[in-house]
């Protein structure tokens, strides 16, 4: 590689430092807030240090302010049923657009992305009613549906990209060796695919983890049934912020996304097929 | 091990009109034989392999393998081995997993699959390499990887699909030689499809020759090469090509510039009973030679000299009725013509002459 110039470098650096700075600071300023007390969360000249209190996490954890830990559950509950169902929804679905012919196809694969135009919005009484009238208002199986309907188009559209990339050959390879249809894919296909597979998931995860409006709408109303995102908003009362616990509750939610995007990055590694077909 | 016989088999891909990749091949390969598809991109050759392998419908006809009929069977019932031209290793598996795949798909016990794999990483020097994964080989190593996966089933039939035209030209020709001596000791029964007519002149037993979907001919190297069916077969096989040229008929022979050459009686009556007005001839480079300028002879302008080494070929022009033929020669490589030159050039034999219909292509000589 070429030698960049000394002031080529120095922008290059300066630039970066500035937008990490964009990027971290907000999530580092939680992280402070999170452990002052509420009276000094938000004061005309912030401090640092010798502020620090571990008050707001006992608090949150304790469930003085509502059932924490219920939330906590039912988020990773659903979070994963939406994760593990739309993974594997999407992956067959995927690895059928990729590799056969089949009428329809075409139909199905647009029918995929003019889904995603709608905003969530819109679909919220739609969904409603269909979840009455199949008996899952209420219930996490039923947000867990909600959550596939948006997960599965986009993940169906990210893995079938990803399966083009295998060459058939290998698929061709598999049968010739004594594989059933299904073998191929799941012996040979899936395992190549993990960087895909590890996408898909965590952004199945996501949509799941985060997302507030269809969880309020779709959970029944009892304190002890709600998920982490529709909990936290105890903390934002009409006339009051409770900035500390806010704060600390926040960072209790971002630390299983961050455990799961730990899990998931592992995979993400180029090449996977390399070596299966002369290049 | 086993015979194969494709009985009228198509394969028809709709469309308007529908295209006939492979049409009503009819083709037996008796147990052991060593038989190489042949022809230009798009005759058809690896849809026809594909067939064989299950790989590809079948929509006319039939396919039988050790007199079974396997139409309809898939691939894994088929007791065949492939090797794809791009190798197909499975990237996630080391070489001895690879090899070992389909026995272990199977259920043979893990030692017996180990014995197998490494008696035949042993034949074709991979013992070293067991371990590695695919990505840490050369290309001649996975094709030998890729041959060795096939190897370890013992199948009754093995698919080769151009599976040497990824390597360069040196290790072609070692691997080409290791492959027909691997055959020739196994004894199983070997379909190979290739673009090279000389691979296919090498290697195989038999070379089915295949133009547009339809089987031109059949026959040992030798026969396809002395006695081409048709002006196809006999332009494909042999580098450089025949030379093949549509010219005039006389009641003695071929008329080529003033060179009259005279014709087998048989040809000519055939010629005369289909009222044939000209004829495609064809004479290859070595059945041409220069002769001494008084002799009889036509004349040629040397327009390139290509020096082989132990020959040469020169390319040079022919003035044919009114219009400036080229003809390929191959002469001694230490004395050839210069560029410029103008020389003179006879057919060696009668006998090295073929004629072929000028419009259906057929062969009219004997």
């Amino acid at each position: 590689m070429a030698r960049r110039r000394r002031l080529a470098s120095v922008g290059l650096h300066a630039a970066l430092g500035t937008a990490s700075l964009i990027a971290v600071f907000p999530v580092f300023w939680v992280l402070v807030t999170s452990f002052k007390p509420d009276a000094r969360a938000v004061g005309t000249s912030p401090r640092l240090l010798d502020e620090s209190t571990v008050d707001n996490y006992v608090r949150v954890l304790s469930g003085e302010k509502g059932d924490f830990l219920a939330w906590f559950g039912n988020s990773v509950q659903i979070a994963a049923l939406t994760t593990v169902l739309s993974v594997f929804l999407s992956a067959t679905t995927g690895y059928a657009v990729s590799r056969f012919r089949f009428p329809g196809k075409r139909s199905l694969m647009l029918s995929f992305l003019v889904v995603q135009m709608f905003p969530f919005a819109v679909l919220i009484v739609p969904l409603y009613d269909i979840l009455l009238a199949l008996g899952l208002q209420g219930t996490s199986l039923g947000l867990v549906l909600v959550y596939c309907t948006t997960a599965v188009p986009f993940c169906t559209y990210l893995l079938k990209g990803y399966f083009d990339t295998i060459p058939t050959d290998l698929d061709e390879a598999g049968r010739v060796d004594g594989l059933s249809p299904f073998g191929v894919f799941w012996r040979l296909i899936l395992p190549l695919a993990r960087p895909g597979l590890a996408v898909t998931a965590f952004y199945a995860f996501l949509t799941a983890w985060g997302e507030v409006a269809f969880a309020s709408a779709f959970l029944s109303a009892a304190d002890g049934s709600k998920t982490l995102a529709v909990g936290l908003q105890v903390f934002v009362q009409q006339n009051r912020t409770e900035w500390g616990h806010l704060a600390a509750a926040s960072i209790l939610v971002a630390v299983p996304a961050v455990v799961v995007f730990y899990l998931v990055q592992r995979h993400l590694v180029a090449g996977l097929s390399a070596g299966a077909v002369k290049g | 091990m086993a015979e194969v016989s494709y009985v009228k088999a198509s394969r028809v891909y709709s469309g308007n009109p529908p295209v006939r990749a492979v049409d009503e091949l009819s083709l037996d390969v008796p147990d052991g034989e060593f038989l190489v598809l042949v022809g230009p991109s798009g005759s058809g050759k690896s849809t026809a392999l594909r067939m064989l392998a299950g790989l590809e419908d079948v929509d006319e006809g039939a396919i039988h393998i050790g007199g079974k009929d396997v139409t309809n069977v898939p691939p894994k019932g088929r007791d065949i081995a492939m090797v794809f031209q791009s190798y197909a290793l499975y990237p996630h598996m080391t070489v001895a997993e690879n090899m070992g795949f389909a026995l272990k798909l199977r259920g043979v016990n893990k030692a017996e699959v180990r014995k197998k794999v490494e008696e035949a990483a042993g034949m074709l020097d991979l013992n070293k390499y067991l371990d590695r994964k695919p990505k840490a080989l050369s290309g001649g190593q996975r094709q030998r990887v890729a041959m060795g996966r096939a190897i370890v089933r013992e199948p009754s039939v093995f698919l080769m699909d151009e599976p040497l035209s990824n390597l360069d030209a040196k290790l072609r020709v070692e691997t080409r030689a290791n492959i027909a001596a691997l055959q020739q000791r196994l004894g199983t029964t070997m379909i190979y499809v290739t673009h090279d007519q000389i691979e296919a002149m090498t290697m195989g037993h038999r070379v089915a020759v295949l133009k547009d979907g339809l089987l031109q001919q059949c026959d040992t190297p030798r026969a396809l090469y002395d006695r081409p069916a048709n002006a196809f077969v006999a332009g494909f096989m042999g580098s450089p090509a025949m030379n093949l040229k549509t010219v005039p008929l006389t009641s003695e022979g071929v008329k080529l510039d003033g060179l009259v050459v005279p014709l087998d009686r048989r040809a000519l009556d055939r010629a005369a009973r289909e009222g044939l007005r000209e004829v495609t001839f064809g004479v290859r480079p070595e059945s041409l030679a220069l002769v001494p300028a008084h002799e009889y002879g036509m004349d040629m302008t040397v327009e390139l000299v290509e020096e082989l080494g132990a020959d040469a070929l020169v390319h040079g022009a022919v003035r044919i009725g009114n219009a400036s033929e080229r003809f390929v020669v191959r002469v001694d490589g230490r004395t050839p013509p210069a560029l410029g030159n103008r020389v003179k050039v006879a057919v060696r034999g009668a006998g090295e002459i073929h004629l072929f219909h000028p419009e259906s292509g057929l062969r009219l000589t004997d």
